[in-house]
């Protein structure tokens, strides 16, 4: 059997079914075995009935990405499949699993002419008593990868402890009875041992990391909205800052939330909130309110197909428009976009202390895709970045708030602070934060805060700068990881490709990017978004090289790996 | 309240910033602010440890005509800036100014929820019963017949009952005053200050610019024929079937005060990626 670096596995299922379960026990218990591995899911809206699936790909390598193709397609059953239409593409040389009473196969698949083999899942998991059939088919993908069944029955053991023995053990016989029906079946390909470990490894979500990544930079105060997809980060950091001396509020709306934690930061604690484009879009007026007042605060939005509410569960990465330009008046600001699932660590950090530096809100762009991903990674290395915001000094005399410095930046006063008292003000004011209209105030607010976004040196932090060659591949936030396996494809195939990702969308570096640009001719732009919106910002930004041409589309159908490759072999031919 | 400390010199003045207001002549809002310093003076607050937080419109003004840390922040969002600061700092004496567009309208889902969640602070709703910033269009507390640009004829709608809202959405200390009258509204300020929980004063001030009608509203005031309650029911009787002119205050409720969980036990930050360890 030939051997593969990396093999992907879809589960699908109704929702309520269990195909997300049997996707992240399954990672897990590859990543307990050495390997490493991505899961993202794709769902419906709905909670129970709608359509679900867990897509995986396992491999003897890092991964950040999913591949163009499931070698291994188990169906559950195919209620409301055919929505995921080509999410879930599956080749001739694919296996798929079908439960002959789970309904007609997806046409997608039916056309792929791959192989089918019937097996009736949920017979076999009424012959269990409280038998699940999403066991059933875990025990099939773990048979048909050679997983042990020692390791998942231990994840089943670990994951299932709240549900009792009962449901334990029902789901080892489920686990075993898949396990013992695929041995008659071939999946046509092995996946490669696992490598050594280098490092301590996480199983972790993006959605988790960014959290930890709050926590990291300093943060002690989190008010919460619920919204679909960030949820997660809220949900994470609730139980968390408690037992770090913070706070987590649950707000009534998302303007309610934006302002708390202006409120918390004015008070001096150092506070985020999460969402995604809808909520982001209720929070702008009051980020303006932070970019004039210079009230740190960072805002993660964990974007969504939009407009409006979209396809609220599946991703796009189409709010950088309104991240960038939303806010009325001239206020700049903080925009940054992690890349991966152990990227919205450090991203995050980042992002508390820039904003709490530079006493300016932060916009963090993740998305669905890497919010929601469960990753294999190895632990991020820790960073120093830790929000130092300039205190004024107590019993300071004639204390000027907004004070023109050369750098910009002026120490503020906190309440409590003797001889501090100040107004914070969305007004137009003057050094001291008394309300004018005078254009002369009003000017020098304005350069004061440009030039200490602008005159901060951000490092190399700013982008993923990779590789060499004339060709450069321009994309950002959760594709970068497509188009650096793109590149490493086509530089086995003796090209050299340059990778260039922004993660500090705003303020633009131009200095940085020419130099990263430097012998560029061509740049093809890769991104998840109708309006081709990075392709105008970099055109709005940058100098560009003649020669631009740009792969986007909307969501939630990801880019693949592949589709930049041939991008990039098509137009260099 | 633990939060107040006292301090030896307490004078109205010293609480007052070099700031000029802006407001018209004769604006009620002057008394409040009056109100507020004598308030404060009567407390004996530390101003560096008090913080008056507002929206938009003229009675917002207010934070920068103390001596006071202050926030003013956008139309309508003063109470979740207001919880997100007192939450985090118990320490401080939070007291939110507000008028009744931002309060109400713009700000009314806030007011409901502040209400419920009973954070420790003082919400000062200056009603004049109009938008005088914006040159005088109807507010949800203007009556149905009051004509303007934006509504010609009038609206032909009811206002409502803010403080009734406010006793039904769970507010702890709930009173009426009128600006003409500062050192009344002074007293039942310090009382609301001191009331643990959230309390609510509405305070008539007449806006002598788009309103002069509301001129009158000094004639028309009298003090509240009985003491407050501590029953929720029979205050919102009250005040569903007074002439909305009594003044004084109407409810102390006994509710306890939201407080943030606190955990026994704190952890290293290093503990909290123990749980993605493979």
């Amino acid at each position: 059997m030939p051997e593969a670096e990396n093999v992907s596995v879809a589960f699908v299922g109704s929702g309520g079914a269990g195909a997300l379960t049997a996707g992240n026990f399954l990672l897990e218990a590859a990543s307990v075995a050495g390997w490493h591995g991505l899961l993202t899911r794709t769902v419906g809206p709905q909670i129970r009935g709608g359509e679900a699936a867990a897509l995986i790909r396992l491999a003897s390598h890092p991964v950040e990405c999913l591949a163009e193709r499931f070698d291994l397609l188990i169906g559950i059953d195919w209620t409301n499949a055919n929505r995921f239409g080509a999410e879930i593409e599956v080749g001739p040389e694919s296996l798929v699993i079908a439960d002959p009473h789970g309904g007609d196969l997806p046409a997608v698949v039916a056309r792929a002419g791959a192989r089918v083999v019937e097996i009736p899942i949920k017979e076999m998991a009424k012959a269990i008593p409280e038998g699940r059939p999403n066991m059933i088919a875990l025990g099939l993908a773990a048979g048909l990868l050679g997983l042990s069944e020692d390791i998942l029955s231990a994840v089943i053991e670990k994951r299932l402890a709240e549900k009792g023995r009962t449901a334990i053990e029902a789901s080892r016989v489920g686990l075993k009875a898949g396990i013992a029906a695929a041995a008659d079946l071939d999946l046509g390909v092995r996946l490669a041992p696992p490598r050594p470990r280098t490092a301590q490894r996480w199983l972790v979500s993006g959605n988790e990391t960014t959290g930890l990544g709050a926590v990291r930079g300093g943060v002690r105060f989190a008010a919460a909205y619920p919204i679909t997809p960030a949820s997660e980060i809220l949900e994470w950091l609730a139980p968390k800052l408690p037992k770090v001396g913070g706070v987590l509020f649950q707000a009534e709306d998302e303007l309610a939330a934006i302002n708390m934690i202006i409120g918390a930061s004015y008070g001096g604690t150092p506070a985020l909130t999460a969402t995604s484009g809808p909520g982001l879009s209720l929070m702008i007026e009051a980020l303006g309110l932070a970019t004039a007042a210079e009230i740190p605060v960072v805002v993660v939005d964990v974007m969504r197909a939009g407009p409006s509410t979209g396809i609220p569960t599946k991703s796009e990465q189409a709010d950088l428009n309104i991240a960038v330009y939303g806010l009325h008046g001239d206020a700049p600001h903080l925009v940054l976009a992690p890349q991966s699932v152990a990227d919205c660590l450090f991203t995050t950090q980042w992002a508390v202390y820039l904003a709490e530096t530079l006493q300016a809100p932060a916009i963090v762009l993740s998305d669905q895709f890497i919010g929601q991903a469960m990753a294999v990674t190895d632990r991020p290395a820790d960073i120093a970045f830790i929000g130092q915001r300039a205190k004024a000094l107590p019993e300071a005399d004639s204390y000027k708030r907004y004070a023109v410095s050369a750098g910009g930046v002026s120490p503020m006063a906190i309440p409590g602070m003797r001889g501090g008292q100040y107004t914070a003000d969305g007004l137009t004011h003057n050094e001291r934060g008394t309300p004018t209209s005078s254009e002369g105030d009003h000017r020098a607010q304005l350069d004061k805060r440009r030039m200490k976004l602008e005159q901060f040196t951000y490092g190399d932090h700013w982008a993923t700068v990779e590789g060499s060659g004339e060709l450069a591949v321009m994309t950002w936030g959760s594709l970068t990881g497509a188009a650096r396996e793109a590149i490493e494809r086509v530089h086995r195939n003796g090209r050299d490709v340059r990778l260039i990702a922004p993660r500090l969308l705003l303020p633009v570096q131009p200095e940085q990017f020419a130099a990263a640009l430097h012998g560029v001719k061509r740049i093809l732009v890769v991104e998840q978004s109708h309006g081709a919106q990075f392709h105008r910002y970099l055109r709005a930004h940058y100098d560009l090289p003649d020669d631009v041409t740009v792969l986007n589309r909307p969501g939630p159908l990801p880019i693949r790996p592949n589709e930049i490759e041939q991008a990039i072999v098509q137009w260099s031919s | 309240m633990s939060s107040i400390q006292t301090r030896l010199t307490c004078n109205p003045a010293d609480y007052k910033s070099d700031i000029k207001p802006i407001w018209c002549p004769g604006c009620g809002d002057y008394h409040v602010l009056l109100s507020f310093t004598r308030a404060f003076a009567e407390l004996g607050l530390a101003p560096e440890k008090t913080v008056v937080v507002s929206g938009i419109g003229c009675s917002s003004r207010i934070p920068a005509y103390t001596n006071c840390y202050g926030f003013h922040g956008v139309h309508g969002r003063s109470l979740a800036l207001a919880t997100g600061l007192k939450v985090t700092r118990p320490d401080l004496t939070v007291v939110v100014a507000s008028g009744d567009g931002d309060g109400y309208s713009i700000g009314g889902n806030h007011f409901l929820h502040a209400c419920r969640r009973n954070v420790d602070m003082t919400y000062v709703v200056m009603d004049n019963r109009v938008y005088g910033m914006t040159k005088g269009q109807p507010s949800p507390t203007t009556e149905p017949d009051f004509d303007t640009a934006l509504s010609p004829g009038g609206t032909g709608l009811s206002p409502f009952h803010p403080l009734v809202i406010a006793l039904a959405a769970g507010a702890n200390f709930v009173a009426r005053a009128f600006s003409g009258a500062p050192n009344e509204t002074a007293s039942i300020l310090v009382e609301a200050i001191r009331h643990p929980g959230f309390s609510f004063v509405e305070v008539l001030s007449p806006c002598v610019t788009f309103r002069p009608d509301e001129r009158e509203w000094k004639n028309l005031v009298h003090p509240a024929p009985v003491a407050a309650t501590n029953d929720p029911g029979k205050a919102a009787r009250r005040i569903m079937t007074d002439d909305g002119f009594n003044i004084g205050i109407l409810y102390r409720g006994n509710r306890r005060p939201y407080q943030a969980k606190v955990e026994s036990r704190t952890i290293d930050l290093a503990e909290l990626e123990r749980e993605f360890e493979l």
